[in-house]
């Protein structure tokens, strides 16, 4: 009998060469299935092979190498890796929402089912829609896409909205560098998050949902709409979900390469087909959202948690975690890191299990500098942080935030000052140009750190970048201007050297302009 | 993808009336979908390769919308483009996953090697979801990894004849 070979089709597999060597497989003669990502990014193409042992891996395949690794050549060498489910970078995780990643083939629904999938839509059917709200408020599930807000809350505000129509809208303009679980969910089980939608739903009595899918993801993009074909196929979609009546129609609307898209308001106006500018809030998007009407607005982890809620029940969800940070998060270890990819843990784990043991330092082999965690608006913390837990309040405690769970690490050659000054250019360059802290304020934050860098009357242009980072925290619309000084405060706070400031005082700063230089008038201009 | 300073950026010749049946027919068939404006002017740029001033007033008068409406949303997104892709397309992140591995050096070094070239266009992203395997970028539209300069090099070799 033929061997089976599982090649993963997800996108950063398919960067490294996962489809040629699924090509090369298939001529020869071997039955090749392609699965998601198991998440160990850095031994990608990573194949594995069926055997009575289970499925046997083997990383960083080449195609000219598939005749050999079918002979046995690679057996014994440190590129198998043994049996995959039984690998310890897997084992010491704890995957719900990533469960079936990278175990099955993306769009067969018979194996989602086989692997426990819509158990949890199939309960909550059963259930009224307050009673899946109270399940879900149990469980402690908050936001997964950086807010932290409760999803129970959420759900129940729009649950109780008297109106004739509301949606479900997913929220994956996942722009944030470093950031990746959402596309590698999409790609490698799409039916965990089509669940989560169908039960929120079916919950709050929505009739429509969108998923809101960047367009640079061209590959989930492909995968959630043949999901959601098949789901219609099997009546898991449309107009009476599993048989109860219940219509739900769901579809992908893409993105078009605005990174503001990803704030909600923001998401709300470009699926109406607007400029995707930020709104004020109130109204909330839970009683005003899509076209004015109630609107679940959840991130991709959030919805696909969802599943597992309601299966298993909301308290046995809660008691994962710690403190009010319930549950599993998904972990993304990625810029300059060795092993970089997917880790899915217990809220609590430390900065320094989930760099150094998971992501075994960085790639080029010199010390960490720093890492950044939460996207391109958290904060840059030093390896004198990484005791601190994963958790939002200890997070926040600590002038950080924990985000959408990435971390981007980053070796000694790092410029903290030029990523500081970075923030504030992706900052004017992304914003949506409604509020004049975000709008203004990210320029003249680039042409303040410029002078700062440059040590013209540095000490006066400190000051002005304090109270410029406190206008745009306070003043900003959206997180995007608020949470752009995290970074830029973080940076200088921690490596104040890369600014040409010296780390205890500013005695030692020779190159600094006098102090009668400095111009009287409130302002810093040279 | 965006375009900077060395891409190449002709002005697109007048559209013609076989283009602007197309685009009416485009935004009639999907102006029933909600919110069809965004649909609208992906399927332009994915059938016309970018978004022709001319088309903007066919797809307003299709949807009611101003000129200055549809103009507006064209104008927010960097999908949109408004002028001819050239030939071959390079879009590099440099996003900071990215950059914690050395992508302004390969972004650099393209933009150097096709400056003021018709046929290759460099263009830069923030961040294609590849952050483990950094610098990503696409080429033609299929996502490499580990894109130093001397890889972009091997792998666009052939189009330096």
């Amino acid at each position: 009998m033929s061997p089976v070979v599982w090649v993963p089709c997800d996108a950063a597999a398919r960067s490294v060469g996962a489809d040629a060597v699924a090509d090369a497989f298939a001529a020869a003669g071997v039955t090749v299935r392609r699965n998601g990502s198991r998440g160990m990014l850095w031994l990608e193409p990573m194949v594995e092979v069926e055997t009575e042992r289970g499925r046997v891996g083997y990383a960083n395949v080449e195609p000219s190498e598939v005749d050999a690794l079918l002979a046995g050549a690679l057996d014994g060498t440190d590129r198998c890796l043994g049996v995959v489910d039984e690998h310890p970078w897997l084992t010491r995780q704890h995957r719900v929402s990533f469960a079936r990643v990278g175990v099955t083939e993306p769009t067969d629904i018979a194996a989602y089912r086989a692997h426990g999938g819509l158990a949890g839509l199939e309960r909550a059917l059963t259930l009224t829609g307050e009673q899946v709200v109270a399940e879900v408020t149990e469980s402690g599930l908050r936001g997964r896409g950086g807010a932290g807000f409760p999803a129970g809350i959420k759900w129940d505000t729009v649950r109780k909205a008297a109106a004739d129509l509301k949606f479900v809208c997913c929220n994956a303009d996942e722009g944030d560098s470093g950031t990746f679980a959402d596309r590698m969910l999409i790609e490698g089980d799409p039916f965990t998050l089509i669940e989560g939608m169908t039960i929120a739903a079916v919950a709050v009595g929505a009739t429509e949902g969108f998923v809101y899918l960047r367009s640079e993801y061209p590959h989930a993009i492909r995968t959630l709409r043949r999901a959601i074909d098949i789901a219609y196929a099997h009546g898991v979609l449309g107009g009476s979900v599993l048989g109860s009546g219940h219509r739900f129609d769901l579809d992908v609307r893409v993105g078009a390469g605005a990174y503001i898209c990803g704030e909600e308001t923001s998401m709300l106006d470009s699926l109406e087909g607007k400029r995707g500018e930020v709104r004020a809030k109130p109204p909330i998007p839970a009683l005003q959202g899509l076209f004015g009407q109630p609107t679940v607005v959840n991130n991709v982890l959030t919805l696909s948690a969802v599943p597992m809620v309601l299966a298993d029940g909301g308290a046995a969800y809660a008691a994962l975690g710690t403190g009010k940070s319930r549950g599993t998060q998904v972990f993304q270890l990625g810029g300059n890191v060795a092993r970089g990819g997917v880790v899915e843990a217990d809220f609590g784990i430390s900065l320094r299990e989930l760099v150094e043991e998971y992501g075994g330092g960085t790639a080029s082999g010199r010390p960490v500098k720093a890492v950044q965690v939460g996207g391109p608006l958290g904060a840059y913390l030093p390896p004198a942080k990484f005791d601190l837990p994963m958790d939002y309040e200890a997070f926040a405690a600590a002038d950080a935030m924990v985000g959408h769970g990435g971390i981007v690490v980053f070796d000694d050659s790092m410029d903290a000052g030029a990523m500081a000054r970075f923030a504030m250019e992706f900052c004017a360059k992304e914003s949506c140009g409604k509020c004049t802290p975000c709008r203004v304020g990210s320029t003249r934050g680039v042409e303040v750190i410029d002078r700062i860098r440059a040590g013209t009357q540095r000490e006066a242009n400190l000051v002005l970048l304090d109270d410029l980072c406190t206008t745009m925290t306070k003043g900003s619309l959206c997180a995007m201007g608020g949470l752009t000084p995290m970074p830029v405060r973080s940076a200088l706070e921690h490596f104040p050297e890369d600014f040409g400031v010296a780390p205890a005082t500013a005695d030692a700063v020779t190159d600094d302009m006098p102090e009668s230089a400095t111009s009287t008038d409130g302002g810093a201009r040279p | 993808m965006r375009q900077r300073g060395p891409s190449p950026a002709p002005a697109p010749a007048p559209a013609d009336p076989e283009r602007a049946a197309s685009v009416r027919s485009i935004a009639e068939e999907l102006s029933g979908v909600r919110g069809p404006l965004l649909p609208i002017l992906h399927e332009v740029v994915e059938t016309h390769g970018f978004v022709h001033d001319d088309d903007v007033p066919v797809i307003a008068e299709v949807l009611n919308l101003s000129r200055a409406d549809v103009l507006g949303v064209v104008s927010f997104y960097h999908d949109f483009r408004r002028t001819p892709p050239a030939a071959h397309r390079v879009a590099l992140c440099r996003a900071e996953a990215c950059q914690a591995r050395g992508a302004e050096a390969t972004y650099a070094s393209a933009a150097d090697r096709w400056a003021g070239s018709t046929e290759v266009e460099v263009g830069e992203v923030f961040c294609l979801g590849n952050c483990a395997l950094g610098p990503s970028g696409t080429l033609d539209g299929t996502l490499h990894a580990r894109l130093t300069p001397d890889r972009l090099d091997a792998l666009t070799e052939e189009w330096a004849r």
